[in-house]
């Protein structure tokens, strides 16, 4: 009967888990597209999340929208944010040092955060519980409703995803850009655009990944993006960044990871192991999991 | 040789008037206790910049995680003076201590990274520090340590930046230093021309959480109480502004920097998040329109030294 029971227990704490981890892949996917093609951690990308989380709730609340309106609303906002932020704060720095881009995201990052508390102040917001509260009792494992919701919209807008880099224009050339954007726009891709698509299109899934989050914990507030973000780039690394795939079996990896640590020791040191599985990931094998390391040229 | 002794003593003279001024000041309250205060910060924040400034401007090593050794620092002396009523100077020595071993065992395996990377690995081991701190429950866990006597003093504050901008100014002069700026200028051709590289980006990295340990230890013993919510990633990038802002490799810069920015968020002190809007836009304006930084990577010292004595160059 014991073992049974901790049995079960694992087998919940990787429901859990796997529910996590698809919000993080949503995350990691954001920040690796980006790297992918500019080589700059976004920083701002957790920012992001934050932002979607905040329209999806002024969508419901003020606008009376049902969820998913209200998420697709979200998503083409933070798209237009994620542009808008690329135009105004990364674009005059394609040519600087990579450090001083990574500054500047540093600013940006700062910037939504603390303008969102000057705006909306630092007290958290209830969303509403808008994913429903149906609870499914699985032969003593608890699976709710939200949970299924998220991991559902997480894999649809994966598999999105993989058909528009695999099978659309803009995916070719988003890949021709981020393998070589000089030959690419000799070959009449303009890098401007392709980085402009991928901006909006990782901000469109961080918008989702926010919008689900705040309906899932039912409170937000504009610090919550931190955390998750530096989470999701964790993520990203672990998987091999610049890798979808690896963004998110990263992802999962990760959220399985967290779920058992803070179902079986501690949750206080959640953050800890996320932070030593970024430190181990980088000193052993820094081109991550999927990845292939390649020397650096001259 | 002479001569540098006697610019060296001239610049001495000037810091000790400057010292009796403030000291002054203070003793017959012409300076009020909230610019004391400010001062003090200032000092501190001054030993934080031109450590930081040795890492990320000079040896070109991005690092986000210098309020972790701060946080060693401020732990380590506070445990020294509170719970083995230990002296102050003791206590400097064992947080400088500990905070370069750590440092230095913190930059074996990650100085192996470049760039961003190493950015996110420093941020990670400030951050494992400071969740590490806030599970112990002998330093006070998640409420802090509190009943820390006040032993920092002007003098001591005063004497310590200017022991800090002196060392670490006669490091950069030395071959040492040399060595750092051609990592930060082109690390393989550094390496090609046989600079150990991991040598001196190690050396940079450790001295640099040595002073950072120092100014934790300043900033514990003035304050009354050590929290783990002092050392998080946003203080990392309060010093990252100020050595950024004055000039990546500039040490005028980064004391300039130190001193507007703490009067600057001294004044929004009450409004703290515009403290980090500005801040925010701050990073952002420099970086697009002058990335060098206010000072790029000039010298203002030596410059007004010379003119001072109406020597050239």
């Amino acid at each position: 009967m014991e073992s049974n029971s901790i049995v079960m227990q694992i087998v919940q704490q990787c429901v859990n888990g796997i529910m996590l981890g698809s919000i993080y892949a949503l995350l990691a996917l954001g920040y690796t597209m980006v790297y992918g093609i500019i080589r700059l951690i976004n920083f701002a990308h957790g920012d992001i999340f934050m932002v979607g989380a905040y329209v999806c709730f002024f969508a419901i609340t003020t606008f009376h929208l049902p969820f998913f309106a209200a998420l697709i609303v979200a998503m083409i906002l933070s798209a237009a944010l994620g542009v808008l932020i690329e135009k105004i704060a990364y674009k005059p720095l394609r040519n600087a040092p990579r450090i001083a881009v990574l500054i500047s995201a540093i600013g940006v990052s700062l910037l939504l955060e603390y303008g969102g508390v000057a705006l909306l102040t630092a007290q958290p917001r209830f969303f509403p519980p808008a994913l429903g509260e149906v609870i499914f009792d699985i032969g003593g494992i608890i699976i709710n409703g939200p949970q299924i919701i998220i991991l559902a919209v997480s894999v649809v807008l994966m598999i999105a995803l993989t058909y528009v880099i695999k099978f659309t224009t803009v995916g070719k050339a988003m890949r021709a850009v981020s393998f070589d954007a000089e030959a690419a726009s000799l070959m009449g891709i303009n890098p401007n655009r392709i980085i402009s698509a991928t901006f909006a299109i990782g901000s469109a899934l961080a918008a989702a990944a926010g919008g689900l989050i705040g309906a899932y914990y039912n409170s937000i507030d504009p610090l919550m993006g931190v955390m998750p973000g530096i989470k999701a780039f964790v993520a990203a690394v672990l998987g091999g960044i610049g890798i979808m795939p690896g963004a998110m079996l990263g992802g999962v990896i990760l959220g399985v990871v967290e779920s058992f640590v803070s179902g079986f020791w501690s949750s206080t040191y959640r953050d800890v192991v996320a932070f030593a599985i970024l430190i181990i990931i980088l000193i052993v094998k820094p081109a991550g999991l999927l990845g292939k390391y390649r020397g650096e040229k001259v | 040789m002479n001569k540098m002794l006697k610019r060296d003593m001239f610049v001495l003279g000037i810091c000790a008037v400057l010292f009796a001024l403030f000291q002054l000041g203070f003793t017959f309250k012409i300076i009020g206790s909230f610019w004391q205060l400010n001062i003090i910060l200032v000092c501190i924040n001054i030993i934080l910049a031109v450590s930081l400034n040795l890492i990320n401007g000079y040896t070109g090593q991005f690092s986000l995680g210098h309020a972790g050794f701060m946080a060693i620092g401020a732990y380590v002396g506070a445990i020294c003076t509170v719970k083995l009523a230990l002296p102050l100077v003791v206590a400097l020595i064992a947080g400088a201590l500990f905070a370069g071993f750590v440092g230095l065992l913190i930059g074996l395996p990650t100085l192996r990274l470049k760039g961003d990377y190493l950015a996110i690995a420093t941020l990670g081991f400030g951050e494992i520090i400071r969740l590490t701190v806030l599970n112990i429950p002998y330093i006070g866990g998640a409420s802090g340590l509190t009943g820390i006597p006040r032993l920092t003093t002007f003098a001591w504050v005063f004497w310590l930046m200017i022991l800090t901008v002196f060392i670490i100014k006669n490091l950069i002069n030395s071959s040492a230093g040399r060595a750092c700026i051609a990592v930060r200028e082109n690390e393989i051709a550094a390496e090609a021309m046989g600079v150990n590289t991991t040598k001196y980006k190690v050396m940079a990295f450790t001295v640099g959480a040595v002073f950072a340990g120092i100014a934790g230890v300043l900033f514990a013993h003035y304050f009354y109480l050590v929290h783990p919510s002092s050392f998080t990633f946003m203080k990392s990038i309060d010093i990252l502004t100020i050595v950024v802002l004055g000039g990546l490799g500039s040490m005028a810069g980064s004391i300039i920097g130190a001193i507007v920015l703490t009067f600057v968020s001294a004044v929004l002190a009450s409004y703290a998040e515009w403290r980090m809007i500005i801040y925010a836009v701050l990073l952002i304006v420099v970086m697009i329109f002058r990335p060098q930084g206010l000072l790029g990577d000039k010298d203002l010292t030596e410059r007004i030294l010379n003119r001072l004595k109406g020597g050239k160059r």
